[in-house]
């Protein structure tokens, strides 16, 4: 069997076009799912018998918080490639999730306090998750402004995979730290931890528009890295061979 | 620099001069400036009897509040005097020097952390008893307030190391160097105010001051080495 060789890939010129036809199968994805998802989630998902139809929200809220999580930890292994092998890809992909990985959080925690108003009668209260998704949103934001604030693009690459790393190794000791101080402050006023029981329907609703916020944070990943290489490699001959490039 | 070790790669008997060496030298720099220290101490005492004034003066609020804001005041302090630790070596050329020397970098770092947490976070730690008693903390809940902050402000001087070097000769670095570590110096924070809730709570303090122990062990080792990278990135 041909072995395929991956570092190929890592060179933003051989990325470039593979990452532009990658866009609309996932971008595509992406938007069937999710419509299919708030069908299944608006329509078809049975009301809740305690939470009445605010519950609702957990179609966006749930996969929103996932992917956040899950973002910050592909984002700290591109950056540990980037430190790693010192490819510039792995940091481009690493510089292309945060922004995405911080949107997730905010919604996350929006969407998390709307619930909120209906179900706990409060926009926010110092729960362990809410608090730790908080924190990870600084965090988010930290590296971006990092990154913002270095002129040189490749120290701005290596700072922000040494923030990222750090970060990672941070966050559950930020999660437990929350969880362990919420326990000792608040007693069980807010009980999330006990899973509700789930109705099929509504999992597999949930479920579906996981997998959509996944292809639509990969879809939007590829088309800003895509700008990021452009930007960054503006000099090299085949930049300006490109049609794109050409006709503007 | 006493005769140093000829080869550069992972000497282990360079670690322990190395961090002598940088200590000794951070320490000398830093007692030079005696004034210096004095105005950030002033700091964490200043924000310290701000609360009181801006909440409340009843005893018990004040003691349920105390070591929160005795460690939130400890993190600003250690927050503010973190550029001292690497930015006028940088802006001298200094810093690029330690970092040719044949002594490992991660051990002069460590050091220069040393220094650091001995002239502010030791300070804040033994000043804490005195202002815990301004905020109506009983005396077991002194003892353990100070144990945590002598457990935990080195941990701040660790991480903050790592965002200082990040930060070098960066506009804005004061306000950003806040953003990228007090997020990182949230479980510090909660095991330490914590320790002090635990004893009033009477369960004791030993959870979280093992915790903080720990947290210092792994800092110690880890920190001192995302430091150095961070201090490379920043010269090239």
């Amino acid at each position: 069997m041909a072995s395929l060789n991956w570092f190929r890939y890592s060179s933003p010129a051989k990325f470039y076009p593979v990452a532009g036809k990658m866009i609309p199968w996932f971008g595509g994805s992406a938007a069937v799912l999710a419509a299919i998802g708030v069908w299944i989630g608006l329509g078809i998902a049975p009301t809740d018998f305690q939470q009445g139809e605010a519950y609702r929200i957990i179609f966006i809220h749930v996969p929103t918080a996932w992917m956040s999580m899950f973002i910050y930890l592909v984002m700290a292994a591109w950056s540990a490639l980037a430190l790693g092998f010192n490819t510039r890809l792995s940091a481009m992909m690493a510089q292309a999730l945060a922004p995405t990985g911080a949107l997730m959080t905010f919604i996350a925690l929006w969407t998390g306090s709307l619930w909120g108003r209906p179900t706990w009668g409060t926009y926010w209260a110092w729960d362990a998750r809410m608090t730790s998704e908080l924190i990870l949103l600084f965090l988010y934001l930290g590296v971006i402004a990092l990154r913002n604030a270095i002129d040189d693009a490749r120290r701005a690459d290596r700072a922000c995979a040494v923030l990222s790393l750090v970060g990672a190794i941070n966050v559950p000791i930020i999660y437990f730290s929350v969880k362990w101080w919420n326990t000792l402050h608040q007693g069980s006023s807010v009980s999330l931890s006990a899973a509700p029981k789930m109705a099929a329907t509504m999992l597999t609703g949930m479920l579906i528009m996981a997998f959509a916020a996944w292809f639509y944070a990969i879809a939007i990943a590829l088309f800003r890295v895509r700008a990021i290489i452009l930007e960054r490699e503006r000099g090299a001959a085949w930049v300006h061979e490109l049609a794109e490039v050409k006709s503007s | 620099m006493p005769s140093a070790p000829a080869s550069a790669t992972l000497d282990a008997g360079a670690v322990l001069p190395g961090v002598r060496w940088a200590l000794a030298r951070d320490m000398k720099l830093a007692l030079r400036s005696r004034a210096e220290l004095g105005v950030q101490l002033l700091f964490y005492v200043i924000v310290v009897s701000l609360f009181p004034l801006a909440t409340t003066p009843e005893r018990n609020l004040l003691a349920t509040m105390g070591p929160g804001v005795l460690w939130v005041a400890a993190l600003l302090a250690s927050l503010l005097s973190l550029p001292r630790l690497f930015a006028a070596d940088h802006a001298d050329g200094t810093l690029e020097q330690i970092a040719l020397s044949p002594y490992p970098l991660p051990a002069l770092i460590s050091g220069k952390i040393l220094a650091h947490w001995l002239t502010t976070g030791l300070p804040v730690a033994l000043l804490a008893p005195l202002l815990g008693l301004q905020y109506a903390v009983e005396s077991e809940g002194l003892l353990v307030l100070t144990a945590a902050l002598l457990l935990g402000t080195p941990i701040l001087s660790l991480l903050g190391a790592i965002g200082a070097a990040l930060t070098l000769g960066l506009r804005a670095g004061g306000s950003l160097l806040a953003l990228l570590i007090l997020p990182l110096y949230v479980p510090v924070l909660i095991f330490g105010a914590g320790a002090v809730d635990s004893v009033r709570a009477g369960l004791g303090a030993t959870a979280n001051l093992s915790l903080l122990g720990a947290g210092l062990l792994v800092a110690a080792v880890g920190a001192p080495f995302a430091a150095a990278a961070a201090v490379r990135i920043a010269l090239d």
